[in-house]
């Protein structure tokens, strides 16, 4: 049998205690064991960064990281990006209305790698921006639209 | 206010970034167990035993299933129906699937799998499609034309000996097009199970939920109507969800017979063998001009790898042909093409499926035909542009044709006059156009029935629900539903429920492929909205006293076009509505016009419309290493009308992207195991790490214009934009290449391995090019002889068997 162990952490600023499987990523601990199913995967090998959250305010592949080994850290998921009103990030407003989101399913990791990006710069140039996504695969937009609406919700960001 | 043409956020924007777009692999019902499926580790042999006794027993383990629970097979096409949901006595490539575990935790069906024995008597496995052909035994599949050829067509429209003799030059080339992958960033992912009833229900990443709903109720021999489909939102499909897979049957039957949900959830290695990706296809092309550059004649042949199954192969072999006439005036045409099967994963539908790869040989070798004309290569395609209203020599019907406003577009925003031929060494443009289908003109099974099929539902709520089996696969399918009932009954998008791709609830409509969901569910909508807006304006022509024809929908009511003042709100109109004519509810339907192709084989090609794009790319080329790097691409492409421009643009970029995808590094390739390592055919890259993919830092600045001339057969005018737009970057970066370091790559993909190969014969001396050299000699088969319309031809061929069977039987009703 494989026991569970212990695992507590915050999660989108909500502590949460449960127990998991030694060998499960912190991926599959938030889609399967937190149903926290924002978060992507499209290879679990850390190739596409669908599954990018951030661990203590910093992206990580979650499907690099071993689950109960987040235990006292703080992961923000796609699920913890809009505000507690209800009201979405700047970068998700851009992303739905400038075409930064086709078929939506890189989208959570892009959206959070990019809030870190915005986080550290508040006005990136073009090429920082396709930097820091450069480990976040999209097969759908080329691209393009995804930076002009992480540069709108800069430009958003720094008006208000 | 119309929301028609105007820039938007989708309908499902918020869902998407806010995560909460389910997909399959999130769907978690209580009960769920998981599957895991062992596929063949050898590329050909024959199945002796397979043994499941230890598999059986391991602690955790539900159910095994191996070929002996699936005596019917499936395929896409009723003549390939050539797969077994787990192989029964023979496997065909490395990763065809042969057994499943279903178990409590995914874990531990993966663990089970390394229980099972299975005895494999080895074959000799064909790696290339010249294998194949010089090696007729054994059959990798006892049917096809022989040995292991799969499909052969050959067609004559029109003397193309005679055009070739009225040429002042002809050219003669050969090109190769590497196989590639659709790599959605989703894997695929099916949820099986019992509904309360018994019935089963099925939720799957699939592009096709219909032709799912048919495979299913085939394979398991259950009836469709105790089956239902529901498709999930794709996380990408690119034609890669296309066919119905193995793995959804397996997870179904294991549901029915377990009782309860079944889930599995492919690995990144399992989607690259499910592939259906672009077939590897040697061509050569024989082309007759004059000296001012206008064709007189052109012989297409292609080489197709198909891979070990059926897949659409037989559609996509006479893609390799259909569509070279509806860009240039060719006026005689001969095509012959030939699909063998390898034991490989099996080739099918990607992006442009058949067609880019030819259209990839026939744009560069115009750029050569220009240069050897002295033409400039923009020019020369201006000339030769095909006319609207016109039937081609394989009788494909064009109706409206923007290609040359598209030229004229990138030739002056990429300042083509000034830079082309005039940039320094190791710099060049390359321009290149293509076209594509706005929908298959015939589903892939024969019948008569509707494509597409959209419902209404109104209520006194003065809510409007819009019931489709459109699926929505990235592309914005639920947004073009509900933008145009919206436009036709005066609310806004957001007041409309989007129900789509659910057997059980939607009409038929075939599915997201073929680019054919803006031009077929948009008719089928409109026809339904303007139903029930003719509803509500009797009902309301009566309550007001005004006449139904002055009656406007609007912002959300409905007035009096000559006294605004006077009207209702939306609700109240409905309201009105259902008191005169009770429950509301309408329907709208499309099936695509008549083609004049009358032959056999004239069913793929035609399509109600065709889309056209033209596109310049430039290179920057380091002669020393061949590096090459593209900063910026200049697009056009004639959309007819774009019904949403923020999708619009979405769809042909994200073409660019994927079109430089294939130009510069993505191949699905293979290579032989060392014989003392079993010897197998083995897929190079099955990951994402080494199967290489543009990314955010690979990415050139894109400067789009959509050309809108409204197409009379599209919805409010639009035409296609999810596919065209991918076709001309291919050739276009090639002939950029020539232009940048003057060597010629004949071949896709473009890597500096080939270019500094090319540079280096020509500093030899030898011809500055890299492709293949040499087409093999194919028999192919008797010609179809078809006339073309110019030559008095009907569209049916003359040679046709079942024409003069037809013929005469008509003589005998007489």
């Amino acid at each position: 049998m494989r026991s569970l162990v212990p695992l507590a952490l915050t999660v989108n600023g909500e502590p949460v205690e449960t127990a998991v499987a030694p060998y499960k990523t912190l991926l599959e601990v938030l889609r399967e064991d937190l149903d926290l199913t924002g978060t992507k995967h499209g290879c679990e090998l850390g190739e596409c960064g669908a599954c990018a959250v951030l661990l203590d305010g910093k992206p990580v592949l979650s499907c690099l990281v071993v689950g109960h080994e987040c235990d006292g850290r703080a992961v923000t998921t796609v699920e913890g990006m809009a505000g507690r009103d209800g009201v979405l990030h700047p970068l998700q407003e851009s992303f739905a209305d400038l075409g930064g989101s086709q078929c939506g399913y890189c989208t959570p990791g892009i959206l959070l790698t990019a809030k870190r990006l915005l986080d550290d710069n508040p006005d990136p140039t073009r090429d920082q921006i396709a930097d820091a996504l450069s480990g976040n695969l999209c097969r759908c937009t080329g691209y393009n639209q995804i930076f002009e609406a992480v540069e709108a919700a800069a430009a958003k960001m720094r008006g208000r | 206010m119309t929301t028609i043409g105007k820039p938007r956020r989708r309908v499902d924007g918020r869902a998407k970034v806010t995560g909460q777009t389910r997909f399959a692999d999130d769907l978690n019902l209580p009960r769920t167990v998981h599957c895991k499926i062992l596929r063949s580790s050898v590329p050909h042999a024959n199945i002796r035993s397979i043994d499941v006794a230890r598999a059986e027993k391991h602690p955790g383990v539900l159910l095994v299933l191996t070929g002996a629970h699936f005596p019917i097979p499936f395929g896409i096409l009723p003549v390939s129906q050539d797969e077994d949901p787990l192989c029964r006595d023979r496997v065909r490539f490395v990763g065809d699937p042969v057994a499943a575990v279903i178990a409590t935790e995914e874990a531990t069906a993966s663990d089970a799998l390394d229980l099972i024995d299975v005895d494999y008597e080895i074959l000799p496995g064909r790696a290339t499609p010249l294998e194949a052909y010089e090696n007729p035994a054994p059959r990798i599949h006892e049917y096809g034309e022989e040995g292991n050829v799969h499909k052969r067509v050959s067609f004559h429209f029109g003397d193309t000996d005679e055009g070739f003799a009225q040429a002042d030059r002809v050219f003669e080339d050969v090109f190769f097009f590497q196989g590639n992958t659709h790599l959605p960033i989703e894997q695929h992912a099916t949820v099986a199970s019992p509904d309360p009833d018994g019935k089963l229900v099925v939720w799957s990443s699939t592009q096709v939920p219909h032709y799912l709903h048919r495979a299913l109720s085939r394979a398991l021999a259950m009836p469709a109507a105790h089956i239902r489909v529901i498709a999930t939102p794709n996380g990408g499909g690119f034609g890669g969800k296309t066919d119905p897979f193995s793995h959804e049957i397996v997870v179904a039957k294991a549901a029915m017979v377990l009782g309860r949900p079944v889930k599995i959830g492919l690995t990144r290695e399992e989607v690259f063998y499910c592939h259906r990706g672009r077939h590897p296809v040697l061509m050569k092309f024989k082309t007759g001009v004059k000296n001012d550059g206008s064709i007189t004649s052109m012989h297409l042949k292609t080489f197709i790898d198909g891979g070990a199954y059926g897949s659409y192969g037989v559609a996509s072999t006479f893609y390799t042909g259909a569509l070279q006439t509806v860009t240039y005036r060719i006026p005689r045409y001969r095509f012959e093409a030939c699909r063998m099967f390898t034991n490989k994963p099996p080739c099918g539908p990607k992006r442009g499926h058949g067609t880019p790869q030819p259209r990839f040989g026939q744009e560069v070798q115009l750029d050569k035909i220009a240069e050897a004309l002295g033409i400039d290569p923009a020019g020369l395609r201006l000339k030769i542009v095909e006319k609207p209203d016109t039937t081609t020599a394989n009788y494909m019907h064009v109706t409206t044709i923007g290609l040359a406003d598209c030229i004229r577009s990138v030739v002056r925003r990429s300042d083509w006059a000034n830079r082309y031929r005039r940039l320094p060494h190791g710099k060049g443009l390359g321009l290149a156009c293509s076209s594509y289908l706005s929908g298959a003109g015939l589903p892939i099974y024969w019948n008569k029935l509707p494509h597409s099929g959209v419902q209404l539902k109104l209520d006194r709520s003065g809510g409007v629900t819009a019931f489709c089996g459109a699926t929505e696969v990235g592309q914005g399918s639920d947004d073009v539903l509900v933008n145009i009932v919206a436009h036709i009954l005066g609310i806004d998008p957001f007041d409309i429920r989007a129900v789509t791709g659910d057997t059980d609830l939607t009409p038929v409509d075939l599915g997201s492929y073929s680019s054919r969901v803006t031009l077929m569910m948009g008719n089928a909508a409109i026809q339904a909205a303007e139903r029930a807006r003719d509803l509500l304006a009797q009902a309301v022509s009566k309550k007001l006293d005004v006449p139904k024809e002055r009656l406007v929908f609007a912002d959300r009511r409905v007035f009096d076009t000559q006294d605004p003042e006077k009207g209702m709100t939306f609700q109240e109109a409905v309201i009105a509505a259902e008191e005169m004519h009770g429950t509301l509810g309408t329907t709208g339907s499309y099936t695509p016009p008549r083609s004049p192709a009358k032959y056999k084989g004239g069913g793929v090609g035609p399509s109600p419309a065709y889309s056209y794009t033209a596109c310049v790319v430039e290179v920057d080329v380091d002669p020393v290493t061949g590096w090459i790097h593209v900063p910026k691409v200049w697009i056009a492409h004639d959309i007819g009308r774009a019904l949403n421009p923020v999708l619009a643009r979405g769809q042909v970029e994200g073409s660019v992207y994927m079109g430089l995808g294939e130009a510069l590094m993505e191949e699905q390739v293979f290579r032989r195991l060392p014989p003392r390592l079993s010897h197998a055919i083995v897929h190079k890259i099955p990951s994402i790490l080494e199967y290489k993919s543009p990314t955010s830092l690979d990415m050139p600045e894109i400067d789009t214009e959509l050309i809108e001339h409204p197409d009379p057969r599209g919805p409010f005018g639009a035409k296609e934009v999810g596919q065209g737009p991918l076709l001309p970057i291919m050739p276009a970066v090639a002939n950029a290449v020539y232009d940048a370091v003057g060597v010629r790559i004949d071949e896709v993909p473009i890597t500096p391995e080939k270019i500094v190969k090319a540079l280096d014969d020509k500093a030899k001396g030898k011809p500055g090019r890299y492709g293949p050299e040499s087409f093999p000699d194919i028999a192919y088969p008797e010609p179809m002889i078809v006339p073309p319309p110019w030559e008095g031809g009907d569209g049916h061929a003359t040679n046709d068997p079942e024409r003069k069977r037809a013929a005469k039987m008509a003589e005998k009703t007489s």
